[in-house]
């Protein structure tokens, strides 16, 4: 049998909820321990806990105190976290279409400059990235993608944005970003996409879901309008494909 | 069925529940009502399940008229002056709204939000279980907003059950509660200390996703960037100009500031009804005190119908006329987005 992987930090969101972290950085290996940690879970579900959220270093974990305590979580918790990472499994593919540049991406010719290129070649990096949600988190379909070229790397902007629009893609730091409601955001905006990553009435109500895979593609402005009202009417958009 | 006209409203005040969960992973969050145990006992007094939804009230004045038939309403939490054409409403009590009368709210005497419950409930399309308005994401119901003169909920015609008032323990006072953490570790000895020993007043510019600060700043150990990870609330993040902020029900579900502490789920009303400008201390408290006082705020929560009165023994609420001369309130000019008041001196 594996030798067991250390063990990750219990650490206490209030009295209700513990932060389980496996790193301190974003950190490939640590996010797949995260998501495992969170397929495990609820596989076999613990008796108290109410919902799990995972982020790229760590699981957060609510649960009910009246249910279960703190140090008896963590000693439930703590064999699971600490198993050999199981196979990887097929995971979902989605192919997103992205209008680069223009008014849907004002920072294109920007980061291009910033970076001493072209914003054609900007587009290919980025398109051509292949990706992983590593979390969903902050708005609705916020997905938060790991994998991006690290000729993309560039840090935040100076001074965020008070709204960025519904369907921005964007990168900032070391992380890529599919955004799905209008939001604030300190990030560098390449494009939009017409696909809603959530979407009230439709089913999936949620498109992402952590793990999966996700590969970008140019469109012009005027596909863009026109998946974009399809989108509206609650077509996904996107393509699934198998990885 | 009858129905309840809100006839004036001022902002900050929507339709809220218990809350949204089970969507956080997708970085949906959580919304509900900012104080509980005040939403519990407004729904108590009408016979309705603890977190029903009812309509959270802001700091400032509201009235509502009942139309087509009468209609049952209890008023909890922050105190204001109520009545029915001039006859006093005290809070903690059901009435019985008769057809085409109104019920006028003042302005919050401290605290910020008073809870209006309707027997039989409020009547929507769930979304993940819940009624609760979270504006940013366009969720809620019936209005997926922030509510407004003119809207109207259809509600149960009042069944008549004899008026209750509910007998609620005696308002906490003393420091907040906390523990420290999630990422306590990114302070040192010096700050967290600072944190735990110094005055605070919450800032004008608050709002239902989370309560500034106001106080000394402080300082990280290794700046203020961490790598985004999951918030609760009553999670106390601190960013990099060092004034902390305490997350609430329409928070982020996941942030990049450091936590230093949580606030306690006893507490996080008490939080929530802090009015902008009031003094207030933190104390860290150990796990397993904080757990013990959740699981106590859960039975209290379970115990509300067994606290139920006969309410022909309240007379006027002789504390609400004498504090009833208030001082002038004035809307923060910062962000008129934001629902805090604070008195003019």
């Amino acid at each position: 049998m594996a030798a067991t992987l250390p063990p990750p930090r219990l650490l206490p969101s209030g009295d209700s909820a513990v932060t389980v972290e496996f790193s301190r950085t974003i950190d490939e290996d640590a996010n797949q321990r995260v998501l495992a940690l969170d397929k495990a879970l609820a596989a076999s579900p613990i008796d108290g806990i109410t919902e799990t959220v995972p982020t790229y270093r760590s699981l957060l974990v609510h649960y009910d105190p009246e249910k279960i305590g703190f140090d008896a979580l963590g000693e439930k918790i703590l064999p699971i976290a600490t198993r050999p990472l199981p196979p990887v499994t097929k995971a979902r593919r989605w192919r997103i279409p992205v209008a680069y540049g223009g008014e849907h991406g004002i920072d294109l010719e920007d980061v291009a400059k910033a970076l001493n290129t072209t914003p054609d070649d900007i587009i290919a990096r980025h398109a051509g990235g292949d990706y992983k949600v590593a979390m969903i988190g902050f708005t609705p379909g916020w997905s938060y993608l790991s994998g991006l070229d690290k000729s993309l790397h560039m840090s935040r902007r100076q001074n965020p944005r008070l709204l960025t629009p519904a369907g921005t893609i964007s990168i900032g730091g070391i992380q890529a970003g599919i955004q799905c409601l209008a939001a604030p955001s300190g990030w560098h905006l390449l494009g939009r996409t017409p696909v809603r990553t959530y979407q009230l009435h439709r089913n999936p109500t949620f498109l992402t879901e952590p793990g999966d895979r996700v590969t970008f593609f140019a469109i012009d402005h005027k596909t863009f309008a026109d998946l974009d009202r399809a989108a509206e009417a609650g077509e996904i958009v996107a393509e699934q494909v198998d990885a | 069925m009858s129905r309840l006209v809100v006839a004036s409203i001022g902002p900050a005040s929507s339709v809220q529940d218990g809350g949204r969960f089970g969507a956080q992973r997708y970085g949906l969050t959580v919304s509900g009502a900012m104080d509980r145990l005040s939403l519990a006992a407004a729904n108590t007094l009408v016979g309705n399940e603890p977190f029903a939804a009812a309509v959270e009230i802001g700091p400032f004045g509201a009235s509502f008229t009942a139309r087509d038939g009468a209609v049952r309403i209890a008023i909890s939490g922050a105190p204001r002056n109520a009545d029915i054409a001039g006859t006093p409403v005290a809070m903690d009590t059901s009435v019985t709204l008769k057809d085409g009368e109104t019920l006028t709210l003042g302005f919050a005497r401290g605290g910020a939000f008073t809870y209006l419950a309707i027997e039989g409930g409020i009547k929507g399309e769930l979304v993940f279980g819940s009624l609760a308005v979270n504006a940013r994401a366009g969720l809620g119901s019936p209005y997926p907003r922030p509510l407004q003169a003119g809207d109207e909920f259809s509600v149960d015609a009042a069944s008549g059950t004899p008026e209750r008032r509910i007998e609620l323990p005696k308002p906490a006072t003393g420091p907040i509660r906390v523990l420290l953490g999630p990422q306590d570790d990114e302070f040192d000895e010096a700050n967290k200390a600072l944190f735990l020993n110094s005055e605070w007043k919450i800032s004008a510019t608050s709002d239902r996703m989370g309560y500034r600060l106001e106080g000394p700043a402080i300082k990280h150990l290794h700046g203020h960037n961490i790598v985004s990870d999951g918030t609760v609330n009553g999670s106390i993040q601190v960013p990099g100009n060092g004034a902390p902020i305490a997350l609430m029900m329409d928070r982020g579900t996941s942030g990049g500031y450091p936590k230093i502490a949580t606030v306690i789920t006893a507490d996080v009303g008490r939080l929530a009804q802090t009015s902008a400008g009031t003094a207030f201390r933190f104390k860290a408290v150990s796990m397993a005190e904080a757990q013990d006082e959740a699981r106590k705020f859960a039975r209290l929560i379970r115990s509300l119908p067994d606290r139920l009165r006969s309410s022909d023994t309240v007379a006027l609420n002789i504390a609400a006329l004498s504090d009833a001369n208030v001082a002038g309130y004035a809307v923060s000019a910062v962000d008129a987005g934001t629902w805090q008041v604070t008195a003019e001196p």
